[in-house]
């Protein structure tokens, strides 16, 4: 088999203009534990992702990113189940698959294949005992079919294109021999090598440092333009979206609360959740004006809901300041706004 | 930099560990020749990426290490030159809060008993006084007082940075080295926090040294900033000139790779450091930022250069005007 080409670099595709998304999610929901205590994580999100774009899941701790991202990848914890919903996968050789559906076999033939993952904890990913050519080659052999010497060649090649110099002396050495960025960038090798549709990446810069996360991210977005993978992008910093990301899915207690474009969500949010969060970044720059009027720095009062105690309604009632009884008493459904993102508030229009 | 008006003063510290790897000693330089000043009542903030030796200068200045070298002044005591147990007397006067709000407070202890814990080493007497101390700081980092019966693990994230910001309060300490207090927590619970650290300083005419890697919450935080890059102070203005007019590279680099919110900002002036920060076990010759930085000359390799004062209050550590 040919390696394959290093595709001309292209533009995100706008929006709207794909009709065959790579992803498509409907009315995933996942709960943990035994059927009588089963916990709901995450429901009634639905998303999609077309080729060549990045949807940022974004939201804080706890809100249920992870739990949606290891759902498409059908990476549950053991006692984490699917309770419904469907993931739809347009693979490599444009057939559209649920995965829901498939046994770990079929699973493990579409995962580092059609399929490619970068976690938060590049050491925890990476195999100390294997050199890190190995675990290139390794996925390239399995799913590629090439030989050993090919897939090794692959994987040198792969090594280059995510920026490592020396790559044929740096392919024979150990992880622990790279720094925290340099690992990073070998598990973003090992999860392109076979040329994914779709790369899942939670938290992959978080770990790192400021500059070397501008470096990652750099890497990220042109390594999209020569692929052309859609991208499933978890991060709870909103300045890591605006840098990366074309679309964005804001999640609040295990549902999504809003959705637009980078620009509609960042620039004219309409759920008070996200507006709330958006004030509490401390921007470069801004303090200085705050300290000289001795404004506090906006917080949103209150905490997050527990699984185990998700109110009824609107899950944000008790910390929104426009919450009303009728907010209360069922779940606002998610309305396309004035500005066409899409917010899971009832009263978007009167705020 | 008058002698009279430094409340904190720290000069020429130094911490080398020796590591054996296998086979060769190696020398890891933590901090190198780190001198500064902090006024009673200042807030300083300590800035830089990972290993740069934020948290080891923290520690050396509360002496839960001991430097390789230099002094540490505390209002005219040289912390560094104290016998064990003049250091456990002093101690009240300084504290520490960690960054780990999970990992820093006991389980099996109430909230009460880690509050009161610091007050029974320090020798306050009287079980109502010692109740009385810890209700007072309790009260001043907005928890309620039936917080003192409870257990850390039935407290979020939030509340407990809190209890640990309470913990160093209670003893009433002239100086507190905060070390990446609210790194842990959302951007919500962050600014929470943020506005209570604040208030306290403006309550309590408190010192501190907030050690945080995050630039936006340092600027909010701090009157003024010390850079760090591998164990040397990079640049020290006051946060709204090291914002508005930074005068190292590094300080730049660092600004710039901060991601914005504006999804339209203009990307053609940032600039993307290249490489890696290099090992603290064999830094580079002369400037040790000087292999990422976009502009080194031959002569960056050959001295380490000094902290220069290049405006009233604005040090930097470069030889180059760019
Ligand atoms: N294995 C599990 N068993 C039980 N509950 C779980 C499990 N994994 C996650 N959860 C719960 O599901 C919810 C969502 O968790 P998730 O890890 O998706 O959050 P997240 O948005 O990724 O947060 P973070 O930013 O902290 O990574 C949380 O309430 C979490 O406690
Ligand atoms: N006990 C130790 N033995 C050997 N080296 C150490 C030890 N403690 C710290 N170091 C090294 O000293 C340097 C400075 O570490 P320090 O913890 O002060 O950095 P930091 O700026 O606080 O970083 P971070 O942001 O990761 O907390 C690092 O290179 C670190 O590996
Ligand atoms: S539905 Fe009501 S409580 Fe929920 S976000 Fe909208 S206004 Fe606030
Ligand atoms: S001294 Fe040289 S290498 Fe160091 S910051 Fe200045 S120009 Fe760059
Ligand atoms: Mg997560
Ligand atoms: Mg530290």
């Amino acid at each position: 088999m040919p390696l394959s080409p290093m595709t001309e670099p292209m533009a995100a595709p706008p929006a709207d203009a794909a009709p065959e998304p790579t992803l498509r999610v409907d009315g995933l929901k996942v709960g943990f534990g035994g059927s009588q205590t089963r916990l709901i994580a995450v429901e009634d999100i639905s998303l999609h992702i077309s080729p060549g774009r990045t949807l940022a899941l974004v939201g804080e701790s706890g809100s249920g990113k992870s739990v949606t991202s290891l759902a498409v990848i059908r990476l549950l914890a053991a006692r984490g189940r699917i309770v419904s919903g469907r993931i739809a996968l347009r693979d490599k050789a444009g057939a559209v698959r649920d995965l829901v559906e498939l046994d770990e076999p079929a699973l493990e033939a579409v995962r580092g294949n059609d399929l490619g993952m970068i976690f938060q904890e590049p050491m925890t990913s990476l195999n100390p005992v294997l050199t890190v050519g190995e675990q290139i080659a390794e996925p390239i052999r399995i799913h590629m079919g090439l030989s050993r010497r090919a897939a090794m060649q692959r994987a040198i090649e792969m090594l280059d294109r995510v920026g490592i110099p020396g790559a044929a002396e740096r392919a024979r050495q150990y992880p622990h021999e790279f720094s925290g960025g340099m690992r990073q960038r070998v598990t973003i090798a090992i999860a392109l090598a076979c040329d994914p549709v779709l790369l899942l990446a939670d938290e992959p810069t978080t770990a790192l440092d400021v500059t070397v996360q501008m470096q990652i991210l750099n890497l990220l977005r042109s390594l999209q333009q020569q692929q052309g993978m859609a991208m499933l992008f978890v991060t709870h910093n909103f300045g890591v979206v605006a840098e990366i990301a074309h679309d964005v899915s804001v999640m609040y207690a295990g549902q999504i609360v809003e959705h637009g474009t980078v620009r509609q969500v960042l620039k004219t949010p309409r759920h008070p959740y996200t507006r709330g969060l958006l004030a509490c970044v401390p921007q470069l720059g801004t303090a200085s004006e705050h300290k000289k009027q001795a404004t506090p720095l906006f917080s949103i009062p209150g905490m997050v809901p527990s699984l185990r105690d998700m109110p009824r309604g609107c899950r944000f009632a008790a910390r929104c300041v426009h919450a009303e009884a009728r907010c209360r008493e069922a779940t606002p459904a998610l309305e396309t706004t004035d500005t066409g993102n899409i917010a899971r508030c009832i009263r978007w229009n009167e705020i | 930099m008058s002698e009279q008006t430094d409340f904190l003063s720290v000069r020429g510290l130094t911490k080398h560990y020796v590591q054996r790897g296998i086979g060769r000693r190696q020398t890891v330089h933590a901090l190198d020749d780190v001198s500064f000043t902090v006024a009673r009542g200042e807030t300083v903030g300590l800035v830089g990426e990972s290993g740069s030796g934020k948290t080891t200068i923290g520690r050396a200045i509360l002496r839960l290490i001991e430097p390789t070298a230099g002094q540490v002044l505390l209002d005219g005591t040289d912390v560094t030159a104290l016998s064990p147990r003049a250091l456990r007397r002093f101690r009240k006067r300084m504290q520490y809060v960690f960054q780990d709000p999970y990992a820093s407070l006991s389980p099996r202890m109430t909230i009460g008993e880690i509050l009161t814990e610091g007050l029974v080493l320090q020798g306050v007497r009287g079980r109502e006084k010692r109740r009385q101390m810890a209700l007072d700081a309790l009260a001043s980092v907005d928890l309620p007082a039936d917080a003192l019966d409870r257990y850390a693990f039935e407290f979020s994230g939030g509340q407990r940075q809190r209890i640990g910001i309470a913990r160093a309060l209670v003893l009433e300490p002239e100086l507190i080295v905060a070390d990446e207090p609210v790194s842990a927590l959302d951007v919500s619970v962050q600014a929470q926090t943020i506005n209570l650290l604040r208030s306290l300083q403006q309550r309590n005419n408190l010192t501190m040294l907030f050690i945080s890697h995050d630039l936006g919450v340092v600027e909010y935080v701090c009157d003024r900033i010390i850079v760090l890059f591998l164990g040397r102070i990079m640049e020290i203005a006051s946060s709204e000139t090291l914002l508005k007019a930074p005068r190292h590279p590094y300080t730049r680099a660092l600004i710039s790779a901060v991601p914005g919110l504006d999804p339209d900002a203009d990307r053609s002036g940032q600039q993307v450091l290249q490489g890696d920060i290099p090992n603290p076990a064999n830094p580079p010759s002369g400037c040790v930022f000087r292999t990422r930085c976009p502009h080194a000359i031959d002569r960056c390799a050959a001295e380490v250069p000094p902290l220069e004062e290049v405006e009233p209050g604005h040090f930097k550590a470069c030889i180059r005007d760019v």
